[in-house]
Order: structure tokens, then C-alpha cells, then sequence
């Protein structure tokens, strides 16, 4: 996910045949590689560009996973809000990060606070039908491919809130939130790492985006949860009452549509298709990836039987979402055995964390909060385990960095929301249903109008 | 005439409907409805938490018959629908006062 932090390689890279700027590698092997083989530079733009845009539109797909998935863990008298929120929050994000977003998250040379702060600006793309003479970095990829790529990672990132905060929270103030956290907190985060900044410096790994998006989402998701509180009637006399979903093969198609987007989510962020050893990689994380899914749903499978004694689809669901986040730390390095593993832990994350985030009352209505945060803290660290190059200390470094800024920024917004506007809808909205008190419109009127 | 209203397992309607048609009922009503009696629900579990479903989903049928066919008809739907196991659901059988076609204005058991 670099591109601006190579702008100074750029006129060397421009140079060679290919750039290869997989994360995580070795710059020396890279160069070595890249003089290696013979591919024209016009061919290493094209490629490059080729692939960030197949693997953006990929990312782009998972906003219809999450909505699917969201939509069917809510009760059906919330079922239009919630595909509301999705789709205006993916708007919002989009809107933001071509606002400042992006300028915050690339600045390249041009830090306000160097390594910390990015610098304040829109997004510009390169001029129309451009020749290579005016291509920002024609060595590697053009802007716009890059820019399309980086904004379905912001939308993600807020995507991940809205499950959990479902079926009590207001609509406007929750895209309030979403505005500053992709205008301002995914960002400036991910500038550390993903812009070059302190966290790239100290030498942390994140592929993907294990930390940088789903750690990100996850934060925010429980700082939210907690600031606005547990749905009406949810924890009574000591005990957690169910509130099943309204539609579990949505929730399903939903989690196979995020599956399917992921592939473009941690294939594609090697952002580079320019050389043989890039192809062998790109595969090589797609199928790492797809391995590390697999294992989420096999150890989600087997611990809700174990424990529940019935399986619990739900969960296997949950499951493998927690498996893709865990190996999207580092897809590239672990065989398909290791991905499994690694995925497979973050499958049972999800089964144990599930009822502990109950007993603490703290009321996560699609499990966003074990998938994304539990799942992407356990993703981050198990890179130390395939990955030579990583070490523990600045995995943990990177990931209470993050986690700390994030968590702050985030409730200080949630709180401010709060005091100024409110969070939550009436008590009897929300017994209602949000689609009847906040839009007026029901997801499935036949039921009530014939 | 005798109307006659029998909760009945869901997916024993279409048998029903059958063996009643051809012992010449001639019409029928249904609706999907929830309940309980001495099955008195089951658990499920969802996300972890353990939750009863108290209500039984059932379908209740209702038909009003001639007083001559009521006991015939009765028999009919009983003997389709019982499986031995408990929930296998409740007959009721009322007298009815009236009926009126509404199309050709016939009354009592012209009507039917």
C-alpha cells in the first residue's frame, strides 16, 4: 500500500524494467529482481495500474457484503436503515477521502508534522490521456488507478462500524461520525504506516491492512458501542436476550461476497503486477488469503459445536471474516498451512470473544468488534510467525499505536456526537423499528400492506 | 352445520386439503398462526444465548361442513395429521348459525 513514500525511488525505478514494490520484501532483492527482467516501463504502468484498479473494484464489492451481512444479523423492522447507513456511509467516504483524506494519508514529501501529520488538500489525478512524460511517477502506476484503490480501503474501514452500532443508533449522527473518521482517523493512522510515516520507519508490518483498516473499524465500532450503550432489553436480570436476524441466507450471500472482495482487498495491495516473482506473489495471496477463510469457518465450525452443541451459522460466518482479517497482515510469507492456522485462530477469537463482549454488556450486533478488532490485533502479531523481516516489539508497537490513537480520537467524537446532537434514537423508535421512526419506509411492506 | 377449526402441523396442509376434498368439503379456510399447548415450545440458541420459542408456528384450518359430514370430516383430518408425537395439534368442532353465499344469496347448507 505505499505509492507517494517512493516517489525519491521514483527517476531509479523509472529506469529499470520493473519496481515490485510488494510491502514487506526486501528493497535490494527487489532491484536485483527487477533488473532481472526485461519488461518495458510503458508495460510495468499498465500492469500496475491494471491491478490496483481490478482489486479496487473488488474492495469496491465488499460494500455489498457488509451490507448483506448487516442487513441479515438485524431484525427486520431495521432492515432499510441499516442498508441506509451502508450505502450512505460508503458515500461519505468516498466524499471525504477525496477531500482530505488522501492528501492526509499520501502526503508525500509535503508532512505538516513530519512522519505524523500528511498535508491538507484534495486528491488530483493525472491530466487526461496523458503521455509518459507527464505521469506523476510512470515508472510504477498512474494516481488515479492508486487514488480508486485507496478509497474502497477508507469505505471499508467505516463500513466496519455501522454493524455494530445497528438497531439503535441515529443515521445522521452516525455518517457525522463517519465523516471525521474518513476524513481525519483513517487516515492520518494510515499515514504512519501505509504514507511512510513513524510506524513505516520503526520498521512495522501490515500488508494488508490487519491494523491499519480492520483494527481501525474495530475500534471505533467498540468505542461506539460502549459510549451508546446496548439495545433496549438486551441484558435482563443477569442474562443476554437473543435477538435474532432477520435473514441469515443474506447474511451469508453477504459473507461470501466479502470473501470474494478480499481477494482484491489483500491481492491487489501487493500493488504491483510488473514482474513473474509479482504474479507468483499476487497468486500466492489470493490462495493464502481464500486458505486463511477456510480455516476461520472450520475452527468457528467445530468450537460452536463443541461448546453450543449445535453449530451456530452465525458464528461460522463470523468465522471467516476473522480468518480473512488474520491473514491480511501478511498474506505473501505463510504457506497454505500456516494461512489456515492463522485464519483458524482468528475463527475461534471470534466463538470465545463473542459472549465475553455480552458479559460486559457492551452490545456488538453483527460481532464487527471480535472479527474486525480481536481478529486484526491476533493477524498483526501472528506476522512474526511467517515473516522474518517482522518483529513482535514493533508489531506491538504498531498495533497500541494505532489502537490508542484511534480508540481516543474516536470516543472523543462519539462523545462530542453525543452532547451536541445525540446518539440514539427514542425508546420507542426503537421498539418500532428504525425504518418506520427515522425513514418512514419498511424493508418488506407486503407483510403489513398485502 | 359445524364448523369445525383444527391446528395442525404445517406440513400436513397439503394432505389434508386432499383428503378433505375428496370426502367432498368444499372449501376451506387457513391461516398461519403461532401457538402452544402441551408442546409448549423449544429452545434455540442464537450468537450464544440461549433464547425459548414458546410459540409453536401451526396452521389453523377452519371449514364448516354439513352436520351430517362433520364427524366424517373430523376423522379425516385427525387420522392425516396425527404422528404419535406430541404437538400434533387440537380439533374443535361449533355449531353454526348461518351461512349466506354471497354471490347468489342461498342460505344454510346450500351455501357450503
Amino acid at each position: 500500500m505505499k505509492f507517494n513514500g517512493y516517489h525519491l525511488m521514483a527517476p531509479v525505478l523509472a529506469a529499470l524494467p520493473s519496481t515490485g514494490l510488494a510491502q514487506g520484501t526486501d528493497a535490494a532483492a527487489e532491484l536485483a529482481g527487477a533488473i532481472a527482467v526485461a519488461v518495458p516501463t510503458d508495460l510495468v504502468f499498465i500492469m500496475n495500474s491494471f491491478i490496483m484498479l481490478i482489486g479496487g473494484f473488488l474492495v469496491f464489492w465488499m460494500a455489498a457484503g457488509f451490507a448483506m451481512l448487516e442487513t441479515g444479523l438485524v431484525r427486520s423492522k431495521n432492515a432499510a436503515m441499516q442498508l441506509t447507513k451502508n450505502v450512505s456511509l460508503f458515500a461519505t467516504a468516498c466524499f471525504m477521502y477525496y477531500l482530505v483524506g488522501y492528501s492526509v494519508m499520501y502526503p508525500g514529501d509535503a508532512w505538516l508534522i513530519d512522519g505524523v501529520f500528511g498535508r491538507l488538500g484534495t486528491a488530483v489525478l493525472e491530466a487526461v490521456g496523458i503521455g509518459a512524460g507527464a505521469a506523476d511517477d510512470y515508472g510504477y502506476a498512474s494516481t488515479s488507478s492508486d487514488f480508486f484503490f485507496q478509497v474502497m480501503f477508507c469505505a471499508t474501514t467505516a463500513s466496519i462500524v455501522s454493524g455494530t452500532l445497528a438497531e439503535r443508533i441515529r443515521l445522521w449522527p452516525f455518517l457525522a461520525f463517519s465523516v471525521v473518521l474518513t476524513a481525519l482517523i483513517y487516515p492520518i493512522q494510515a499515514s504512519w504506516h501505509w504514507g511512510g510515516g513513524f510506524l513505516e520507519a520503526a520498521g512495522f508490518s501490515d500488508f494488508a491492512g490487519s491494523t491499519t483498516v480492520h483494527s481501525v473499524g474495530g475500534w471505533a465500532a467498540l468505542t461506539g458501542a460502549i459510549i451508546l450503550g446496548p439495545r433496549l432489553g438486551r441484558y435482563k436480570d443477569g442474562k443476554v436476550v437473543a435477538m435474532p436476524g432477520s435473514n441469515l441466507p443474506l447474511a451469508t450471500l453477504g459473507t461470501f461476497i466479502l470473501w470474494l472482495g478480499w481477494f482484491g482487498f489483500n491481492g491487489a495491495s501487493q500493488l504491483s503486477l510488473s514482474s513473474v516473482g509479482d504474479a507468483a506473489d499476487v497468486g500466492r495471496i489470493f490462495a493464502n488469503t481464500n486458505a486463511g477463510a477456510a480455516g476461520g469457518v472450520l475452527a468457528a465450525l467445530i468450537l460452536t459445536q463443541l461448546i453450543y452443541r449445535k453449530v451456530d451459522l452465525t458464528m461460522v460466518l463470523n468465522g471467516a471474516l476473522a480468518g480473512l482479517v488474520s491473514v491480511t497482515a501478511e498474506p505473501l510469507t505463510p504457506s497454505l498451512g500456516a494461512a489456515t492456522l492463522i485464519g483458524g485462530v482468528g475463527g475461534a477469537i471470534v466463538v470465545l470473544a463473542v459472549p465475553l463482549l455480552d458479559r460486559l454488556k457492551i452490545d456488538d450486533v453483527v460481532g464487527a468488534v471480535p472479527v474486525h478488532l480481536f481478529a486484526g490485533i491476533w493477524g498483526t502479531i501472528a506476522v512474526v510467525f511467517t515473516n522474518s523481516a517482522a518483529s513482535l516489539g514493533t508489531q506491538l508497537y504498531g498495533i497500541v499505536a494505532v489502537g490508542a490513537f484511534v480508540a481516543i480520537t474516536s470516543g472523543a467524537v462519539w462523545l462530542a456526537i453525543r452532547a451536541v446532537i445525540g446518539l440514539r434514537v427514542t425508546g420507542e423508535i426503537e421498539i418500532d423499528g428504525l425504518d418506520k421512526g427515522e425513514l418512514g419506509m419498511e424493508a418488506y411492506p407486503d407483510f403489513t400492506k398485502g | 352445520m359445524k364448523l369445525i377449526i383444527a391446528t395442525i402441523r404445517p406440513f400436513k396442509l397439503e394432505e389434508v386439503r386432499a383428503a378433505l376434498t375428496s370426502i367432498g368439503v368444499r372449501g376451506m379456510m387457513v391461516a398461519e398462526i403461532r401457538g402452544f399447548g402441551t408442546q409448549s415450545g423449544h429452545t434455540e440458541i442464537y450468537r450464544g444465548a440461549e433464547y425459548a420459542v414458546n410459540f409453536v408456528p401451526k396452521v389453523r384450518l377452519e371449514t364448516v361442513v354439513p352436520d351430517a359430514m362433520a364427524d366424517q370430516a373430523v376423522e379425516t383430518i385427525r387420522k392425516i395429521v396425527r404422528t404419535g408425537k406430541i404437538g400434533d395439534g387440537k380439533i374443535f368442532v361449533l355449531d353454526v348459525g348461518a351461512a349466506v353465499r354471497v354471490r347468489t344469496g342461498e342460505t344454510g347448507e346450500d351455501a357450503l
